[in-house]
């Protein structure tokens, strides 16, 4: 093979650099969606990579469910100011609280309402472009999503309507109160997401290793012991050896059994794996076009 | 060290098209079934709407049919990703619709994909929709095709059939300029020649099309001859009390062409400036030599005049510098092409105005005639058209370099994305003023 040849994740990687710098230089006031998890680490990383030795020239954004891991807050909240970056949070409770985001009656899950707030968020700032980790293979809704995801001026996806995509030459163009959702990992795997943070020794949040936890038996999942929704006398309670496999709300986040302790583990179990990454998230299974329909009203 | 993954698999990017109900979603479907790469819950999932829909039979094709409007009407309305691997390969699949309003979408597909699938219904045979096909892979340049002649249970394995197909579009192929053509009798319903070889085409001696995807030579699709890198964006560390950065100014890209070295003399185009590259600097550490698509920072020997939109070149080869350009064109709106339209033209890294001077001629997709010029080009219309800019462009001909001869128009206002354009070759080579002036 020649020496003048890029294998997989550099392909990958110079891909998504293009796009930040992309993006860095047609907004003008864009941000970066950080939560913490495996996808936005790399985001960041792949940020170093396309400004240094300048500063990441913008801020990272999170919106908290108050539902989350504690262990991706602190996790979140480290590495931020490690990379010297300005991190917005933005929580839901709050937006509860100022009508922003209105709950159902006994609706216990934030995953809806996250949306409200988001959008409130990015008004509030007023920015122009949300870069998010987003990847292909995750959904199938998201599997027809264009790297430059056009949002109308309610935060809204249209997915009959996007703009063709062409070589690499992305149209940025949003007028006044639009803006555009950006995804450089578009085309990376679960896999390759955990081959580049091998490659690029990046530190991950302890909850994707092997832990022990206390799990409550529900629909089908292991879903973790919180005061949020405690088990009921009737619900099986075990002390089990978990890790998780993708992060949503605490509440909703299936636990897998593994020892994985290492990337090199959790490589080797990615690749025996039979099930996909997101069939641990209750709130994709809700229907067919579930994550469809939060899509076309603002989701990430 | 584990053995989940060797340190470098290459990368095969392909496209599928075809017209509605060739089966292209069912295609893809057999490709990830019969290749393991899908996973229980995909096809609980598949099961679940298979009695809902399907009538209790699974159907391959709601795999990639992801919006809801798709599945009720059974048909593909925009491009879908798909990622699998083999032991021997990465692919990344994009499945483009053949619905006719959507032709556009196979030009999203196909432009960044080594290789096409132009999937024919082995019982209608050639119709337009696979000479549009074939005929825009060709335009984008797309190195390798297969032809899918798909269907075949239905003609009963038919050799005499598969051969009047193949022989109808290999009356075609040499109007066109694809150098690799494939052809492979499949039945992607019930995965024959898809992965494993089918019984029923003895007379048929060639490999199965994930045979073909694992073993076609797609060797280097990035242009390694004349230096290009459009500027992208400037680097200029803020940091004034920290003498390790302040006086760092460099200059941030992907190259779109070439070899860079340490050393190396350049030029900036429009200006005309030479300078040297006095350093490759990358969060890694620093480079000797950069190629293409690597994207690095530029650091140069003179503090010159460069911004976004500036493209800086090696001077083994020179790039045309003009406002005045000729392309072909894809046209992806319903609002059609005339000209005296005023457009947006992003190329490289600079957006510039363009006015549509002329309409030189038509494509007719039938007969791959040009009909000289028509009033307007309208939706999936293929022809060239003439253009004047407001800044010049810094370009190669789309047949030396797709990525410097290339554009789009985007349209004011509603920022459409309407125009997918390819540059033809420079008519004069570049006399920048300043040639021989280094600073």
């Amino acid at each position: 093979m020649s020496i003048y040849h890029l294998d997989h994740l550099q392909y990958l990687e110079t891909e998504s650099i293009h796009i930040m710098r992309e993006v860095a230089a047609e907004f003008e006031r864009p941000t970066i969606l950080f939560s913490g998890g495996k996808d936005s680490i790399c985001l960041l990383r792949l940020a170093e990579k396309a400004f240094r030795p300048s500063e990441i020239p913008m801020p990272f954004l999170n919106v908290d469910t108050g539902h989350h891991f504690p262990e991706l807050n602190e996790f979140r909240d480290v590495r931020a100011a490690e990379l010297g970056g300005r991190l917005i949070v933005r929580k839901v409770e709050d937006a509860i609280a100022s009508g922003i985001a209105v709950p159902n009656p006994g609706e216990v899950s934030r995953n809806r309402l996250q949306i409200p707030t988001l959008l409130a968020a990015i008004e509030e700032f007023r920015f122009d472009c949300a870069i998010g980790g987003a990847r292909r293979d995750e959904e199938k809704a998201r599997a027809k999503e264009r790297f430059f995801s056009f949002r109308d001026s309610f935060g809204q996806w249209d997915p009959k309507n996007q703009r063709p995509e062409i070589w690499n030459l992305y149209n940025g163009r949003v007028n006044s109160g639009e803006h555009m959702r950006v995804f450089p990992l578009s085309n990376w795997t679960e896999m390759d997401v955990w081959e580049y943070i091998r490659r690029e020794n990046l530190a991950v949040p302890t909850i994707y290793f092997s832990h022990k936890r206390l799990c409550v038996r529900r629909q089908g999942q292991w879903l973790p012991v919180t005061s949020l929704v405690p088990p009921k006398p009737s619900e099986e309670v075990r002390e089990l050896v978990v890790r998780v496999r993708t992060i949503g709300d605490i509440i909703s986040t299936g636990m897998i059994e593994s020892p994985a302790n290492t990337v090199d583990d959790i490589l080797i179990e990615i690749a025996a794996a039979r099930v996909t990454e997101r069939g641990s998230r209750a709130d994709d299974k809700a229907s067919e076009a579930a994550m469809e329909d939060r899509k076309k009203q603002g989701y990430f | 060290m584990s053995s989940s993954s060797p340190l470098t698999v290459d990368l095969l990017r392909f496209n599928t098209c075809g017209s509605v109900d060739d089966g292209k979603s069912t295609l893809i479907g057999r490709l990830l079934y019969d290749s393991k790469s899908l996973m229980e819950d995909q096809l609980e999932a598949l099961e679940r709407s298979a009695d809902l829909t399907g009538g209790g039979q699974i159907n391959l094709a709601n795999l990639t049919d992801g919006l809801r409007a798709e599945r009720e009407q059974g048909i593909t309305i925009d491009v879908a990703y798909r990622y699998f691997a083999t032991p021997r390969r990465k692919f990344i699949i994009a499945d483009t619709p053949g619905h006719v309003q959507y032709t556009r979408n196979m030009v999203t597909g196909a432009s960044t994909a080594n290789l096409s699938i132009v999937l024919v219904d082995a019982r209608l045979g050639v119709i337009e929709q696979s000479r549009r096909h074939t005929c825009i892979a060709s335009l984008l340049r797309i190195p390798h095709l297969v032809v899918a002649v798909n269907k075949m249970d239905l003609v009963g394995w038919s050799e005499e059939r598969f051969h009047e197909i193949r022989a109808n579009f290999e009356g075609f192929l040499p109007r066109l300029d694809i150098k690799d053509v494939k052809f492979i009798p499949m039945s992607a319903l019930n995965g024959d020649n898809v992965v494993d070889p089918s019984s029923h085409t003895p007379w048929y001696a060639g490999p199965t099309l994930l045979g073909h995807l694992e073993g076609v030579h797609i060797g280097s699709d990035w242009n390694l001859d004349g230096f290009r890198f459009p500027v992208q964006w400037v680097n200029r560390p803020n940091r004034p009390q920290d003498t390790q950065w302040h006086d760092f100014r460099g200059i941030s890209g992907q190259i779109a062409g070439g070899i860079i070295r340490v050393g190396q003399t350049v030029m900036i185009l429009p200006s005309g400036l030479k300078t040297t590259v006095q350093e490759i600097w990358t969060m890694d550490g620093p480079l000797e030599q950069a190629f293409c698509p690597q994207s690095i920072t530029l650091r140069l020997a003179h503090d010159v005049d460069v911004s976004r939109g500036d493209t800086v070149i090696g001077l083994s080869s020179m790039p045309g510098v003009s406002s005045e350009l000729r392309a072909r064109v894809c046209w992806m709106n319903t609002r059609p092409l005339q000209a005296g339209r005023k457009y947006f033209l992003k190329h490289t890294t600079q957006t510039v105005q363009a006015v549509v001077t002329s309409i030189e001629n038509r494509l007719n997709i039938s007969d791959f005639e040009a009909e000289i010029g028509p009033r307007e080009l309208t939706v999936n219309d293929l022809g060239e058209i003439r253009l004047r800019t407001s800044r010049p462009l810094v370009f190669d001909a789309y047949s030396v370099n797709r990525l410097t001869g290339s554009f789009i128009l985007i349209e004011p206002g509603s920022n459409q994305t309407v125009g997918a354009g390819m540059l033809f070759p420079p008519t004069e080579a570049i006399k920048p003023e300043y040639t021989d002036f280094a600073i």
